[in-house]
């Protein structure tokens, strides 16, 4: 089983160079602890800057510059500060390459559920149902199942639902997983020490499994 | 030029009524209007509608007004960070409507600029779209909002000058130069405060056009709320 830090890791080797990136909040956010740096990428932060840079040092620290987790951040070189109309439009309209964001819960043709928990305080959705309606590409860091061992890959979601058949690719604790327009999660790669059959147990939804699945491989 | 100053915050807020529809600007306790919120606090008044993208903490920001039971309604996309907002909302005192933030931001450009609605991807197939009209563009379906405008809007600027031209710092920006368009009176509070002229017109955010009211803040707290250090 993956750590987060490792499937942030894992989800790193999805990154490109030149690319804009929005990370949510949690383990996403962890991601950027592992691009590599001969890669250029921008951050995204949905308050309303292009260039996140590391977080500051003590001196550094400026209440006027925090990300949307409300962390306080630096700027990267040749950033850029907007309003958030214009974050949003830029996320809306198609121009941010790359989105990574948590999940309760994925159903098998794409649907996302992480806003709400009928029950439960509802804290809102912040900025999650633009990013889902609007990214071509979406990955999803998650557990494969909550922690009373429920699986979290299901044929249809059970939470009130974030966007649908907008997810593309899974990085759960266990595997790499594709979401298939058709409808279905393709396994890809197995996390070390896992086997097929256990993901196959904790997977609720229609899973798909083709020739050998190889375990991740971490540098 | 028109001089839009003001004294102080006291005389800024000093005609907002009860029952009245406001907008604040901020993004978690970055860039709120911490003068006029202190001033409202003194105003005997309740049954305010805010629009703000969250609802502060329960000791600083709009956190203060919820206390004091001035708010009826919040419009905001996330209000995670506050005890007595849960307490309020779960024994029916509050309403919350729950927006995306990016059709939040949008509802209130378009308040701004005229534009009575329009259509956004954000929300289709969820709660959200429920009661409301879709349409399908080029094989996407869309979900119309509308517009939002606010009696007053509240907006903190890190530079002014006298004529109302504004320019903001940081990710301190965020909702305020929108806002500062969709209030009937935009009341802005500033770091610090300049003759008109002083301000390079290149750079000005909000043009004063916009603002009705303008005064120098004091005593800005600038409350961080997650302090975190490089490693």
């Amino acid at each position: 089983m993956l750590t987060k830090d490792q499937i942030a890791q894992r989800i790193a080797k999805e990154v490109k160079n030149g690319q804009y990136i929005n990370l949510g909040i949690g383990i996403p956010t962890l991601v950027a602890n592992y691009i590599p740096e001969d890669l250029d990428v921008v951050l995204q932060s949905e308050n309303g800057l292009l260039g996140i840079g590391p977080f500051p040092t003590e001196a550094e620290v400026d209440p006027d510059l925090i990300n949307a987790g409300k962390q306080t951040i630096t700027l990267a070189k040749g950033s850029a500060l907007f309003n958030s109309a214009e974050s949003f439009a830029m996320i809306r309209g198609g121009h941010v390459h790359l989105t990574i964001l948590g999940a309760m819960e994925v159903s098998e043709n794409g649907d996302i559920a992480n806003w709400k928990i009928p029950g439960k305080m509802v804290k809102g959705m912040g900025g999650a149902m633009d990013l889902v309606a609007s990214a071509d590409n979406i990955i999803v860091a998650m557990q494969h199942c909550s922690k009373s061992g429920e699986s979290k890959l299901l044929p249809a979601c059970s939470l009130p639902i974030t966007g649908i058949r907008c997810v593309k690719k899974i990085v759960s604790d266990l595997a790499v997983l594709e979401v298939l327009p058709e409808g279905g999660f393709l396994l890809k790669e197995r996390a070390p020490g896992v086997s097929v059959e256990e993901i196959k147990s904790k997977t609720a939804g229609k899973l798909i499994i083709e020739g050998e699945i190889p375990e991740m491989i971490f540098d | 030029m028109i001089d839009k100053t003001v004294k102080n915050a006291q005389v800024a807020v000093a005609d907002i009524p009860s029952n009245c529809m406001l907008m604040m600007g901020g993004f978690g306790l970055s860039g709120i209007p911490e003068n006029c919120i202190s001033a409202l606090l003194e105003r005997d008044i309740n049954g305010l509608t805010i629009v703000s993208n969250n609802a502060g903490v329960d000791d600083f920001g709009i956190g203060l007004l919820l206390k004091k039971r001035m708010v009826k309604k919040m419009i905001s996309s996330y209000v995670g960070e506050n005890a007595e907002f849960e307490r309020q909302l779960l024994n029916g005192e509050l309403e919350v409507d729950l927006i995306p933030q990016g059709t939040l931001a949008e509802r209130v450009r378009a308040g701004g600029a005229g534009i009575p609605a329009f259509f956004t991807p954000a929300g289709v197939g969820t709660e959200v779209a429920e009661g409301k009209e879709t349409r399908v563009f080029e094989g996407k379906t869309y979900l119309m909002e509308n517009w939002l405008k606010a009696d007053f809007s509240i907006v903190k600027a890190w530079k002014g000058d006298t004529a109302g031209n504004l320019i903001y710092k940081g990710t301190a920006r965020n909702f305020n130069p929108i806002m500062a368009t969709a209030g009937k009176i935009c009341i802005a509070e500033v770091e610090e405060l300049v003759p008109a002229g002083e301000l390079d017109p290149n750079e000005i955010h909000t043009p004063g056009i916009y603002v009705q009211r303008i005064f120098q803040g004091v005593n800005y707290e600038k409350r961080i709320e997650q302090r975190t250090i490089s490693k």
